[in-house]
């Protein structure tokens, strides 16, 4: 699926810091692949990012790849834009979906398809790609669909 | 004193109060450094205090009116104390009066303030300031914003939503309970002058009616923005004992967050929280009372949702009981079951970054709020919740040492 991207250009675009930390993760959505956290000691998933596992301490840890399918953890349908760039574009979707095959980590997101669709918590969504390479720095993000359907987003 | 958790009981107390007028965001007339001059001026006037005798400032939310500026403007003779709470925004409002207090006790300091000034106009907050991706220079942007800038997730009501709705749906609450909450505040601000909204009731209808901001808050689910400074002002529990008016004891307070809270990307494990759950125990603890003994409350509104989950964390009601406590006639001056911001708090007096909350509940105990509480000897007030670290504060009469 090739479409517009869920909001009108203008947004912060996302760099990974200057130490680096999250640059895997940015650079593998180019790629259409979701790398997560993951160390490799004791084989604890991480996110978001961090030097040290949390669980054992170890420094050594490693970047693995992930299916992007999870289910809604929360949600909320945004009305008021707090910027410009908003104001084009709202209702809109926040999600924040738990990954059950990385040890159900969060990521936060849009809901895919129309804004007035609901997005029950505990809801399946698969992942989709959205890439801004005409952007500077170009960047991709990676979205959410309701699992087996959704229709576009209404303009 | 040993190093028990009663360390600060009764030890500090606040015996000065003190605001400007409040404005509407971005009406002040005056700069923000100027606001924060006349509220503590006005802080100390009240407290029958010299000025030039403040030894010690502490703020939060990175306040911009840097101490040793105040001591120079001022004419203080020894600056020994220039503390700021790290992060949090308004959730470190408590937290600096207990850090204030906990200098005076240590004898670090001698007559601290505590202060927070606000001039909206001449800095920008909130989706359009600067780290939004909307101001010059701000393209890019990386860290934890990053993980949710792209997305439209910018303001704090986008971040603080998603646990409100996780605790909602966790929970089964319902609207009502915080339409509640914000009749509430509309209801008390009506007697207040110093309050923005006064004149300007709220009933259900208005509430129902009004639009969404990000669902399930309306309009009057979030709290306003405007201009001002408020402070406090802080000396021992012995020299209280001869203050220009009744003060209003520290009993307890304490700060903190739970296990993991600062995850990145709404990776904290217990996420449907007001983060509380770890503060409350030794909040109690060190006061020596429980929330059966609490008169009135006054409860950070950044959004109501956020009070329900404060007051629950708080051991007022278990989370499935927030649909029958949480209705006006419970909550309202002067004999309501528990009193709920008796100014008008943030949503309708000012949101002066929750420090009005605590001048409220020290007006509670010195018998001078516009909506004077039967119970009024033992006031909590509960500073920014959903935020990492959070604080809160439990203050007494004298009667109650």
């Amino acid at each position: 699926v090739n479409e517009a991207p869920y909001f009108p250009e203008g947004l912060a675009i996302p760099v990974p810091e200057i130490d680096g930390l999250s640059a895997p993760f940015w650079n593998g959505l180019i790629r259409e692949k979701l790398l997560l956290q993951r160390c490799k000691s004791c084989s604890e998933w991480q996110w978001g990012p961090e030097w040290i596992c949390h669980h054992c301490h170890s420094f050594d840890i490693g970047w693995e790849e992930c299916e992007p399918r999870g289910d809604i953890y929360t949600a909320a349908r945004v009305w008021h834009p707090v910027n410009a760039i908003l104001s084009k574009a709202t209702p809109y979707w926040l999600v924040v979906v738990s990954l059950p095959s990385a040890g159900n980590v969060r990521l936060a997101g849009n809901l895919l398809g129309d804004p007035m669709q609901d997005a029950p918590i505990g809801a399946p969504v698969t992942g989709q790609f959205e890439h801004h390479p005409g952007s500077d720095p170009p960047f991709s993000l990676l979205q959410w669909r309701l699992a087996g359907g959704g229709t576009g987003r209404s303009s | 004193m040993s190093g028990n958790s009663n360390g600060l009981r009764g030890r500090v107390a606040i015996v000065g109060v003190g605001e400007t007028t409040y404005y509407k965001h971005g009406k002040s007339p005056d700069p923000e450094f100027m606001l924060a001059l006349k509220a503590i001026l006005n802080a100390c006037a009240d407290a029958g205090i010299d000025p030039r005798e403040i030894d010690g400032f502490c703020s939060f939310s990175d306040d911009r009116n840097d101490p040793s500026r105040l001591a120079a403007a001022l004419g203080v003779h020894d600056l020994r104390l220039a503390n700021m709470q790290w992060g949090g925004g308004g959730g470190g409002g408590a937290a600096a009066t207990g850090n204030a207090a906990a200098a005076i006790a240590a004898g670090a300091a001698n007559v601290v303030v505590v202060y927070r000034a606000l001039a909206q106009g001449e800095f920008g907050r909130f989706g359009v300031g600067a780290g939004y991706g909307q101001a010059i220079g701000d393209k890019t942007v990386s860290g934890e914003a990053a993980f949710r800038l792209p997305y439209g997730l910018i303001a704090p009501v986008h971040r603080h939503v998603l646990k409100v709705r996780r605790f909602m749906h966790e929970h089964s609450v319902k609207q009502e309970a915080l339409r509640a909450i914000a009749l509430t505040s509309y209801r008390h601000a009506q007697s207040n002058p110093r309050a923005i909204m006064r004149g300007r009731p709220l009933d259900e209808k208005t509430y129902d009616e009004s639009r969404w901001i990000v669902e399930p808050f309306h309009l009057y689910d979030c709290c306003q923005e405007n201009d001002g400074a408020a402070a406090l002002v802080l000396v021992s529990a012995d020299r209280a004992r001869h203050a220009a008016k009744k003060a209003a004891y520290i009993l307890g307070v304490a700060q903190g967050s739970q296990y993991r809270c600062g995850s990145a990307s709404f990776n904290t494990p217990d996420f449907g929280s007001a983060n509380f759950k770890t503060v409350t125990p030794r909040l109690y603890e060190m006061a020596r009372v429980g929330p059966a003994d609490i008169g009135v409350v006054q409860a950070y509104e950044h959004f109501t949702g956020g009070v329900v989950m404060s007051l629950s964390e708080h051991g007022f009601f278990a989370p499935e009981e927030a649909n029958d406590f949480l209705k006006v006639e419970n909550l309202v001056a002067p004999s309501g079951r528990l009193p709920l911001n008796t100014s008008g708090g943030n949503l309708a007096e000012c949101y002066m970054h929750g420090l009005g909350l605590q001048i409220e509940a020290v007006r509670q105990i010195r018998g001078e709020s516009v909506n004077q509480v039967v119970k009024s000897d033992l006031g909590l007030v509960i500073a920014g919740p959903l935020v990492t670290p959070v604080s809160s504060l439990i203050v007494g009469s004298e009667a109650t040492l």
